[in-house]
């Protein structure tokens, strides 16, 4: 080991000894300690982004409970630990030292690691309109990355609605030929099961959830998820249902500017066609979320989103 | 002998960028930025409820959504003739603020720091570049354990700015005309909170940590120079004045060049296409744009056009910032705390344009912003308008030019029949990672490189000690080309 190398015990002592700086609790610490002795089951992860904006990536980091530290750094769940071998964003290597180790870890846990894609996959031209690195002088296009790791993975998350359906990647006229993920993979009969997490971004919960699902419990069932592929456990009833603001609604208020109180279905609220928790979850650690804050809910999580729901200012 | 050095892709970045660079004798003498993805954006706009483009173009990057929603709403703002009321223009400020924080303290924890530091033997800090890591084991343990407590404190950074905006990344609240959001008593108080926070957090840790990093590496302090040439469009709004060259920003709008500070003409910027995939004219003002895609062009190497002003290469973000502050006389606050951490260092302000510089003035302006936004968000008054009402014109042009984090965001559209006509927008990372232009002039960070020291081909850690120094965000720049060979119309800028 190098000199100033940590070994991720030394990293968890120390980082935990900064208890002033972290939210790690002390009771949790002595398990953690005895979980790390014991075996703890380790899941290699590849997180790819393709015409992506980084914004699931940076949604992601923005969980509470794991906290990211624990996502990325120790246990995601105690004695399930994620390794986090290819993230564009957060890895330490770069260039072909980083691609190497995306090759080298599906080839080395074929079946078992985990492929997570971030933004739609342009597939125009061969896919030439987003490439990631580049082999014999040839730049591989994210086309030919997913037409490589995905049949080897033993699971597929689209981690966003670009991922899942196409999103803003997608929206007319289409400019790079991006697709969602799980057609990308149809067109291919790569039969690597997929499941979706949308969300213009995903909610941090969101994928946590649907990752501790997939360790804990495997595979969801059938009846699990909805046509489109994602958890109901999330996306299962409408955000209009579970409105804060279905007081306005009854009491017949409505805003017509913005800035103005009332219900906001007549600038543009897509609440009553949007499978999503957002009311009841809230966004960033709870603080707010777009309908608390009298702008529209956009429909992020939709499959249409955002050719169905544009004029996205218009009542539909 | 000349070797090839090409890094591809480079991480640690927000999205897909390839850096190749011809070393000969153990120093670069040419290098070639590329963006490695083409969204087609401003297509997508075309046709679609102007509304619309707010929420759209902060999807080009996750990272800095909010600069494009301000930059979204300021562009529709003028187009329709509006200014928001005091309210709206301080809440814009304060979400804009709040990830201001949240992108800086990324930036050196979690996207630059482990060029300099030595991370922990596991994934995602192995495998690595063995760089030269100087600090000693305690002074390093403890950067890296910052490193965990400043992805709790973008975090914060990020809900401070959702107080406001309802969500983040891709906020919800910000509009033409103002904001959507309430004021509450609670959202002033849960800001200051979280504000006092991250204030302590940017004082007792983040510039002590870029001023440890700065004494260990003081070489870096000549090390990525770059054009010596500063374009900032300014930043936070503190009056309503609707001419935006002559209102009042927290960051004043200015260029520096030749050392001197001289005024922004928005009409001199142009962008050449002669290394970019794409076939059509070039040297065109971004808002009169033609644009046609070709993949295959030899003389091609990336998806980012070449903005230049006047036909010369700009470094724009916070060094640009710092520069036009310390030349041009920008905010106290601003200019005393770059003069006495420049000082501290024993630098001169020459030295902002180079590795180093760029961490310290990210640093340094994190700061003044923190202060600067505990005053702002006590101006709020609660029962007063958020947003200026307005009705959608037949037709009209309208520019926003705003500083994102990374640099000067500039948004073009052109309104007809109610619909976006066209819809444009050069972004921070096309001026800094733009390709060789017409007249075979480097981009800023192309030239930023030349001269940097390689030893070992197979392991450049200067060459992405440089990159990363500028924050490139490639999501942001590679979304400005149309493709497919659809002719626009032409747009004079307004």
């Amino acid at each position: 080991m190098p000199e100033h190398g940590f070994t991720r015990r030394e990293f968890l002592k120390w980082a935990t000894a900064a208890t002033a700086v972290t939210e790690f609790s002390q009771a949790f610490l002595p398990r953690v300690a005895r979980a790390l002795q014991q075996a703890v089951k380790e899941y290699p992860l590849i997180w790819m982004q393709a015409s992506a904006c980084s914004g699931c990536s940076v949604s992601v980091i923005n969980t509470i409970h794991p906290s990211i530290k624990n996502l990325i750094l120790d246990q995601i769940l105690p004695g399930h630990q994620l390794f986090l071998n290819y993230h564009s964003t957060l890895m330490a290597a770069t260039g072909k030292l980083s691609t190497d180790t995306a090759l080298e870890t599906a080839r080395k846990h074929k079946g078992k690691f985990i492929y997570i894609l971030e933004g739609a996959i342009p597939t125009l031209d061969d896919g030439i309109y987003g490439t990631l690195g580049e082999e014999d002088g040839r730049q591989i296009t994210m086309l030919e990355w997913v037409r490589r790791l995905a049949p080897d993975a033993l699971a597929v998350l689209a981690a966003g609605t670009c991922a899942a359906y196409g999103g803003v990647a997608c929206a007319k006229p289409n400019p790079s030929g991006a697709k969602g993920v799980g057609e990308v993979l149809k067109s291919y009969s790569i039969a690597t099961p997929v499941v979706n997490i949308p969300g213009c971004p995903c909610h941090p919960d969101w994928f946590i959830g649907t990752v501790a699902r997939v360790l804990l419990y495997g595979l969801p069932k059938p009846e699990e998820l909805d046509e489109y592929r994602r958890l109901k456990a999330y996306f299962g009833r409408t955000v209009h249902n579970r409105c804060i603001y279905r007081d306005y609604m009854d009491e017949g208020i409505f805003a017509t500017q913005f800035g103005e109180p009332g219900c906001l279905l007549e600038i543009g609220c897509k609440g009553p066609f949007t499978y999503a928790d957002c009311p009841v979850r809230q966004w960033n650690s709870g603080v707010n979320f777009c309908i608390n804050a009298n702008a529209p809910c956009m429909g992020c999580t939709e499959p249409g989103f955002p050719d169905a729901h544009s004029p996205l200012y218009q009542r539909r | 002998m000349k070797t090839r050095v090409m890094v591809d892709p480079v991480t640690r970045i927000e999205g897909h960028l390839r850096v190749e660079a011809v070393v000969e004798d153990g120093v670069v003498v040419e290098a070639r930025a590329g963006g490695t993805l083409y969204r087609g954006f401003e297509q997508i706009l075309e046709g679609r409820d102007p509304l619309d483009a707010v929420q759209l173009t902060q999807r080009f990057c996750g990272v800095c959504p909010t600069a494009h929603a301000v930059a979204s709403s300021q562009c529709l703002d003028n187009a329709l003739g509006i200014m928001p009321p005091d309210n709206g223009r301080i809440m814009r400020n304060l979400i804009q603020g709040a990830n201001y924080i949240q992108s800086h303290v990324l930036h050196f924890y979690h996207l630059a720091a482990l060029d300099f530091v030595r991370g922990p033997d596991f994934p995602p800090f192995i495998p690595r570049y063995e760089a030269d890591y100087r600090l000693p084991k305690s002074t390093s343990d403890a950067i890296v354990s910052h490193y965990v407590q400043a992805l709790h404190i973008r975090l914060k950074a990020h809900e401070m700015s959702a107080v406001f905006s309802g969500k983040m990344p891709h906020c919800a609240s910000v509009v033409p005309g103002g904001v959507t959001v309430t004021p509450t008593v609670d959202k002033v108080t849960t800001f200051l909170w979280r504000l006092k926070e991250l204030s302590d957090f940017v004082n007792n840790v983040y510039i002590p940590d870029v001023m440890t990093v700065a004494e260990v590496y003081r070489e870096y302090a000549e090390v990525g120079v770059g054009p010596k040439n500063f374009l900032s469009y300014g930043a936070f709004d503190l009056d309503n004045e609707p001419d935006v060259t002559k209102r009042k920003r927290f960051f004043p709008m200015g260029r520096v060049t030749g050392g001197r500070f001289e005024k922004v003409d928005p009409a001199r910027i142009t962008e050449d296409i002669a290394s970019a995939w794409y076939s059509s004219p070039t040297h065109l003002a971004p808002a009169a744009g033609v644009t046609t895609p070709n993949p295959k062009k030899a003389a091609g190497y990336t998806w980012l056009k070449a903005p230049r002003y006047a036909n010369a290469v700009y470094e724009v973000g916070p060094a640009a910032r710092a520069m036009v502050a310390v030349v041009g006389g920008g905010h106290p606050a601003h200019v005393d705390a770059l003069n006495a951490a420049l000082a501290q260092l024993r630098l001169r302000p020459e030295h902002l344009a180079s590795v180093l510089g760029r961490h310290l003035a990210r640093a340094v302006e994190t700061r003044v912003m923190a202060d600067a936004m505990a005053d702002w968000v006590l101006q709020i008054k609660l029962d007063q308008p958020v947003a200026t009402p307005f009705t959608m014109p037949e037709q009209a042009r309208g520019v926003g030019l705003w500083d994102a984090s990374r640099g000067a965001l500039g948004h073009w559209v052109a309104i007809k029949n109610r619909l976006i006509e066209r819809y444009q927008a050069v972004v921070p990372t096309t001026w800094n990672a733009s390709p060789h232009d017409d007249r075979g002039q480097p981009g800023a960070i192309e030239q930023a490189l030349v001269g940097a020291p390689v030893k070992d081909p197979e392991n450049p850690f200067s060459l992405v000690r440089i990159v990363r120094s500028f924050d490139p965000c490639i999501a942001c720049a590679v979304h400005l080309l149309t493709p497919r060979g659809e002719l626009l119309k032409k747009l004079t800028v307004s």
